[in-house]
């Protein structure tokens, strides 16, 4: 791939408007193929589980159960999609629970929230690989999955059926529902945010980022990647890696 | 004694109720019909049943049921639950009354109340596999039920099983069948003692204050009916000698009501989702609208550039 299509794709359609002066830009490796098949995989999984899920959750929302091949398939297939998105999270949480660790930068970062959401990052503390917000989304996604597993197992009747007590039944699905709703909320403002500050999508799609956006959004990772031996993961324009 | 059914007709006869007469259906509205039916009753004596299991017998041969060959753990109740094929169970409880010093053996034939107010009903997420008819009957549809068992979360008397043979979820259906042409269920056909009869809600309460006041005058003083006002009363009625203390009628729920959880989970739940998800959507649409998106610039471009081709040597970022 040459780099001034890296250019294109990279860049002009997200992240410039038409008329602003064209900056090759660098651009910044972010996700292997690997992580971002498993991003997706896990994705799907979501989204198939909230289908089917909420299918089940309203009158209002049944036909959904149409999508799976009516009711009884949607409430077979349901927590299968469940077994299928505690795997494919179980691997985005090995490769990525370290850089998502807590550090003391997160903390004065949501401090000023407000002057993020007003989109002055500027004014920001610099970030690393990821924001405060985008750990809080990875944490909170992680314990809701163990939640989820975890009750959806009580209220799986066709295997599970004789292990609890009815009692432990109603707590779970209500729990189960509660949860549903959390996750779909976290769900939105994580596809927001990826949408929001534009550039993004590329990170998932192809694996890159301008040079601009990572400048812009993690400027400590920026440097650290600028500064480390891998140097590979920034390339500028002419192609050759940065020192 | 009680009058008994009259043998119906062997001509065949439309049946008595149907889906015109639907007061509730699971996961659906309806309108109730303008008439409301007599509502019937199965009246379960408990002090009357010599615990001979010819309603159980009866039940499975009438639903064309067979229960597996069960194994002798030392106890009467056979089999040792309810499952998906028996119905209804006899329920055998050795209680020494703390007052007369007297070892009761109490039988008590478990098996659906058909509640006025039926939480399988309102547990179900499938239209239309629980259905209530304005006579009171709670029967469950097959073709319309997915298997999920909300309806055992709902139930307060935890009654309905899930066969693992097709998984849909089974219970006594008051032998509509039979009650749909005129017949009693077969359940009270088969009983040999009377202890189970049935007809009108009005007539079974009536008959019930004569078994009452028999009991009482017998040394029974708390026998009573056991028609629970929590969900709204119940189409299946006891008769029990110690009605202050059902729980001793291997656990007999007493003041039983559709659980809180129950409640909150099909009630306020389902709005505050739908609030919570909707209000989720809503502010990142607004803020979408008053921030705008975030767009890297040139100079951010100029900048990573920069910071690529002169890294930053060694200073803590
Ligand atoms: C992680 C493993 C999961 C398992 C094992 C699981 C299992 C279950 C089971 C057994 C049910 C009952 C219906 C049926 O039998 O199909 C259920 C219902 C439901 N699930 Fe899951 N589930 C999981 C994850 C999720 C996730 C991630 C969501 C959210 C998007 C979700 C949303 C729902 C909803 C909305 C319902 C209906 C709840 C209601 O009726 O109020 N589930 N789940
Ligand atoms: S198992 Fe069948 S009857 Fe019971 S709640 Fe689910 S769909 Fe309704
Ligand atoms: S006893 Fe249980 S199964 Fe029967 S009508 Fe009441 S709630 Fe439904
Ligand atoms: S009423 Fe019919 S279905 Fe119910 S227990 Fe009696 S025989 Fe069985």
């Amino acid at each position: 791939m040459s780099v001034t299509n890296e250019r294109r794709e990279v860049v002009k359609g997200d992240a410039l408007e038409k008329g602003d002066p064209v900056v090759e830009p660098v651009v910044v490796v972010r996700y292997s193929t690997a992580a971002r098949i498993n991003h997706w995989l896990t994705a799907g999984g979501f989204v198939l589980l909230a289908l089917s899920g909420f299918a089940l959750f309203h009158p209002s929302l049944y036909w959904l159960t149409g999508l799976f091949g009516g009711g009884q398939w949607t409430r077979t297939i349901h927590p299968w999609f469940g077994v299928f998105l505690f795997l494919g999270f179980t691997g985005l949480f090995l490769r990525f629970w370290r850089v998502n660790l807590w550090s003391p930068a997160d903390g004065s970062w949501l401090k000023n929230i407000h002057t993020f959401l007003a989109g002055d990052e500027d004014k920001m503390p610099e970030v690393g690989r990821f924001n405060f917000a985008q750990k809080a989304v990875f944490w909170w996604m992680g314990i809701l999955i163990l939640i989820m597993i975890g009750t959806g197992v009580v209220i799986w009747e066709q295997y599970f059926g004789a292990y609890t007590t009815v009692e432990q039944k109603r707590v779970a699905v209500l729990v189960h529902s509660l949860g549903a709703i959390v996750m779909v909320c976290i769900l939105i403002v994580h596809i927001y945010g990826a949408v929001w500050a534009r550039g993004t999508m590329t990170a998932m799609v192809k694996g890159k980022v301008s040079g601009g956006w990572a400048f812009k959004h993690h400027r400590m990772w920026l440097r650290q990647l600028a500064r480390s031996e891998k140097t590979n993961h920034v390339r500028t324009p002419t192609g050759t890696p940065a020192e | 004694m009680f009058p008994p059914l009259p043998n119906p007709t062997t001509a065949p006869t439309p049946p008595r109720f149907g889906d015109q007469d639907l007061i509730r259906r699971s996961a659906s509205t309806v309108t109730p019909p303008a008439k409301r039916q007599t509502e019937v009753a199965k009246l379960i004596d408990v002090s009357k049943c010599i615990g001979c299991k010819a309603c159980q017998s009866a039940c499975l041969q009438w639903n064309d049921m067979v229960e597996e060959v069960g194994v002798n753990v030392g106890v009467y109740d056979n089999p040792h639950d309810l499952t998906p094929a028996s119905f209804t169970l006899m329920r055998f409880t050795e209680w020494e009354n703390p007052e007369t010093k007297n070892l009761e053996w109490l039988i008590r034939k478990d098996g659906c109340m058909h509640c006025e107010d039926p939480g399988c009903l309102k547990a179900c997420p499938a239209p239309g596999a629980i259905v209530q008819y304005s006579n009171g009957i709670v029967d469950f549809v097959h073709d319309n039920c997915i298997g999920c068992g909300y309806c055992v979360k709902g139930c307060p008397f935890d009654i309905p099983r899930i066969s693992k043979v097709d998984n849909k979820a089974y219970k006594c259906t008051l032998c509509s069948d039979r009650v749909a042409v005129g017949q009693g269920p077969a359940c009270a056909k088969a009983c040999p003692t009377q202890a189970i009869v049935f007809g009108t809600k009005d007539d079974m309460k009536q008959w019930a204050d004569g078994r009452i006041k028999d009991l009482k005058s017998r040394g029974f003083k708390n026998a009573g009916l056991y028609d629970p006002p929590g969900v709204g009363g119940t189409h299946v009625m006891y008769v029990l000698h110690h009605a202050d203390k059902p729980e001793i009628y291997a656990g007999l729920p007493n003041n039983p009501r559709i659980s809180p959880l129950v409640e909150i989970w099909k009630g306020v739940a389902k709005y505050a989702g739908f609030a919570a998800i909707g209000a989720m959507a809503a502010v990142t649409v607004v803020h979408g609208i008053f921030s705008g998106a975030s767009r890297v610039s040139p100079h951010d471009e100029e900048k990573a550039k920069e910071m690529a081709e002169k890294p930053p040597a060694g200073e803590n970022a």
